[in-house]
């Protein structure tokens, strides 16, 4: 069934031109006419895309499309989140089918350079690691000499894998599931000593697990991931839109606007942050979006810190470090271009 | 009024251009239905092309020579992550045929058996064979193969506590692990044992079938076959000191090394399948006994034939001729339905080409090459079903 909806979006692609199903020419007008934004997400990772008690999407990447979508219509709630898995989500963007993906999609090359996208940046600077029950006894990743790792298809995580254990001459046996869920439960039964994703990833799911505190992350980290959201290649007034969102979240924490504090922000005489509030140049209208873009994010969505520590921070069940995603002044590696 | 129009007609039609005449028209039409046909593929592929070009999307089959850089659990033949693209294409492929394959033998056993047993005259087995049908047939696959897959994970034991068969073998949530047989010098002439001794047992076959036809004087078939092709090469392997060894599987801090392992997704998803389509399968046979008139059953039974050599000889073989034709259905079914292992984690092609696709973003080529196969397997299915229903439908004389 999955096969068959990624084959008629692969029709899609091929029928494209005599439909004109593919919004891509049109770009962000198409996507204003339509009055929301598509935006490509996860089936359900606890901080990054999960639907809640009330059924809204929450998320450090849903939070990413609601800037977004603040952005063009002024509106959070204006963009439909589709859910995808790893196997759907470029088909579904190559097809036009959503107009981004924002979810935990790791930015490599051969995903940038031959499959017709661009990544907008980094929402997030992860690493692969490794989960296991306590019960193993195992302390590092190099003692899983034979052992069974669950692992999910699709992603650059099985590649990972298999190079890990490659450069390691150690073996290991795949097991590949198609959806997160069934990966868990099968961790869970204990059908894999091992469970194997990027480890805020591994971090989230750790909370889907019967007894959570049996399982264990290991200190290792195998490989980079980089994951941030994507757009079409092509459509470079809605690429530069993407990512100065994204400069914008890190921009206003670097700058300390908060939600909280925005209004009052926002009397600042501080130069750098009249513009970056919308009150002195027209920097909205380069990226076709209202001059008050920044502003408004701020006070609906609020700035990367804030949703940083919304969806990951010490007060969640999931509770990651924030590390290397500390603004670069904190000696991190989110660093973004001046609005200037 | 209705004659001179006729008659109008007639003369209209012979006056006509040729444009008018219907055999005309219909090549014009035919040809023009051709030229719409051929227009729309082109527009197709021409449109595709130009597509991926212009979104900058990797297109051809370049990829198939590539090194693939994953693992899959299950392969049939040498794979590594150093292997191809390609490697892994014919690897996923030759799980869906082995658990079609093995699927197929078990759904028809498992289907006729039931088929027989709802017109037992045995209440409880007639009845059992009823809920087993009704039970079956009418839950999703998926959702079974779901309730199978958990279901022996949650049964069986972790590695570390795994049951210990006899003859070296080991039950676990890792899955069955066997001993792998091992071959030695000497095996080769056990092989040509087994070779003589099958063709051997096929002659008598012939011989006894002749002679029964003649003098109506029966063979016991069965023994003489267990006797040349199982026996005769057992003897001659005794006698050359058991050429083969077993490699025994070994518990490791893990899993289980050496041997053979059958993961519990290979036998959730035949279980699932067959137990699945044998239910459609045991309707199938229902109907085509009940098809059998009366009478034959009873000129079996005037001629001195007990009821299970009736069911053999005079109704299964006149059954045949309807149950194969819908029988070869549920066999495309079977083999296309082991495509919902990849919920399981069942390494079979859509599995593995979904991550092939995932990895090189081609979908458009990598989805044809798998309906390709889809397709290639059904066609050869329903052409030796078609020849073996060619050779039981009913001669007449």
């Amino acid at each position: 069934m999955k096969s068959l909806k990624i084959a008629g979006m692969a029709a899609l692609v091929a029928l494209a031109g005599t439909t004109g199903a593919l919004a891509q020419a049109k770009g962000l007008d198409a996507i204003k006419a339509r009055g929301t934004l598509l935006c490509g997400t996860s089936p359900g990772v606890p901080g990054f895309a999960q639907p809640d008690d009330k059924g809204n999407w929450v998320g450090l990447d849903v939070d990413y499309c609601r800037a977004l979508a603040v952005a063009i219509f002024n509106d959070p709630m204006k963009v439909t989140f589709k859910p995808l898995t790893s196997k759907e989500r470029f088909t579904a963007l190559q097809s036009g089918e959503v107009d981004l993906l924002s979810r935990t999609t790791t930015w490599t090359m051969s995903r940038d350079s031959s499959m017709g996208m661009s990544f907008a940046g980094v929402t997030l600077y992860d690493g692969q690691g490794f989960m296991v029950k306590k019960s193993l006894g195992v302390k590092a990743a190099k003692e899983l000499n034979g052992a069974s790792v669950c692992v999910q298809t699709g992603t650059t995580t099985e590649l990972n894998l298999a190079d890990f254990f490659r450069t390691n001459k150690i073996t290991y046996k795949p097991v590949v599931f198609e959806k997160a869920d069934e990966t868990v439960a099968a961790f869970d039964s204990g059908r894999c000593d091992a469970y194997t994703n990027d480890r805020s990833g591994l971090a989230a799911e750790r909370t889907k697990l019967k007894k959570p505190d049996d399982a264990v992350v290991l200190p290792d980290i195998i490989s980079k991931e980089p994951l941030g959201p994507v757009v079409r290649q092509g459509d470079s007034q809605f690429f530069t839109l993407a990512k100065w969102v994204y400069f914008a979240l890190l921009n206003l924490e670097e700058a300390g606007v908060t939600q909280a504090n925005v209004d009052e922000m926002a009397k600042s005489a501080n130069p750098d942050i009249k513009r970056l509030l919308g009150s002195e140049g027209e920097f909205g209208k380069g990226i076709g979006v209202a001059n008050d873009w920044a502003y408004q994010i701020a006070k609906k969505v609020g700035n990367y810190g804030e949703i940083y520590d919304r969806h990951f921070g010490p007060k969640t069940p999931i509770n990651i470090e924030r590390g290397q995603n500390k603004l670069w002044t904190q000696g991190g590696l989110q660093y973004a271009p001046p609005i200037r | 009024m209705a004659v001179t129009s006729s008659e109008r007609t007639g003369d209209d039609a012979s006056k006509a251009s040729l444009l008018y005449r219907p055999e005309v028209r219909q090549i014009i039409y035919q040809v023009v239905l051709a030229l719409a046909l051929v227009m729309f593929f082109y527009t197709i592929v021409t449109n595709a092309a130009e597509n991926m070009r212009r979104l900058n999307i990797a297109s051809g089959l370049g990829f198939w020579n590539r090194t693939s850089g994953f693992d899959v659990g299950q392969h049939l033949i040498p794979y590594s992550a150093t292997s191809t693209y390609g490697d892994a294409f014919w690897v996923g492929m030759l799980n869906t045929l082995l658990v079609a394959a093995i699927g197929i033998v078990l759904a028809t056993i498992i289907g006729f058996l039931v088929g027989v047993g709802r017109l037992s005259s045995n209440w409880l087995v007639a009845r059992l064979s009823t809920v087993y049908v009704e039970l079956l047939r009418n839950m999703p696959l998926l959702l079974q193969l779901f309730f199978w897959y958990f279901a022996v994970l949650k049964v069986l034991p972790q590695a570390r506590q795994a049951i210990v068969l006899p003859g070296g073998s080991f039950l676990s949530n890792r899955g069955l692990n066997l001993p792998s047989p091992v071959a030695e010098p000497g095996l080769g002439i056990v092989g040509i044992a087994l070779l003589v001794g099958i063709a051997l047992s096929i002659a008598v076959g012939m011989w006894a079938k002749r002679r029964r036809l003649l003098t109506g004087q029966p063979f016991p078939v069965l023994w003489s076959t267990v006797g040349l092709a199982m026996l005769m090469p057992l003897v001659v392997a005794l006698i050359l000191g058991r050429p083969m060894s077993f490699d025994y599987p070994i518990k490791g801090t893990f899993n289980f090394t050496g041997g053979i392992v059958v993961t519990p997704e290979f036998l959730a998803l035949l279980f699932g399948l067959s137990l699945y389509t044998a239910s459609f399968i045991a309707e199938i046979v229902r109907a085509g006994i009940l098809a059998v008139s009366k009478g034959q059953k009873e000129a079996a039974a005037a001629l001195g034939l007990q009821p299970s050599q009736a069911l053999r000889l005079v109704v299964v073989p006149q059954a045949m001729r309807i149950v194969i034709p819908p029988l070869t259905s549920q066999y495309l079914n079977l083999t296309k339905n082991s495509s919902l292992g990849l919920a399981i984690a069942y390494p079979e092609l859509v599995s593995v080409t979904g991550t092939m696709l995932n990895q090189t973003g081609q979908a458009v080529e990598i989805i044809l090459m798998v309906m390709g196969v889809y397709l290639t397997l059904s066609l050869l299915t329903s052409a030796f079903m078609n020849w073996f229903n060619s050779r039981v439908a009913l001669v007449e004389r």
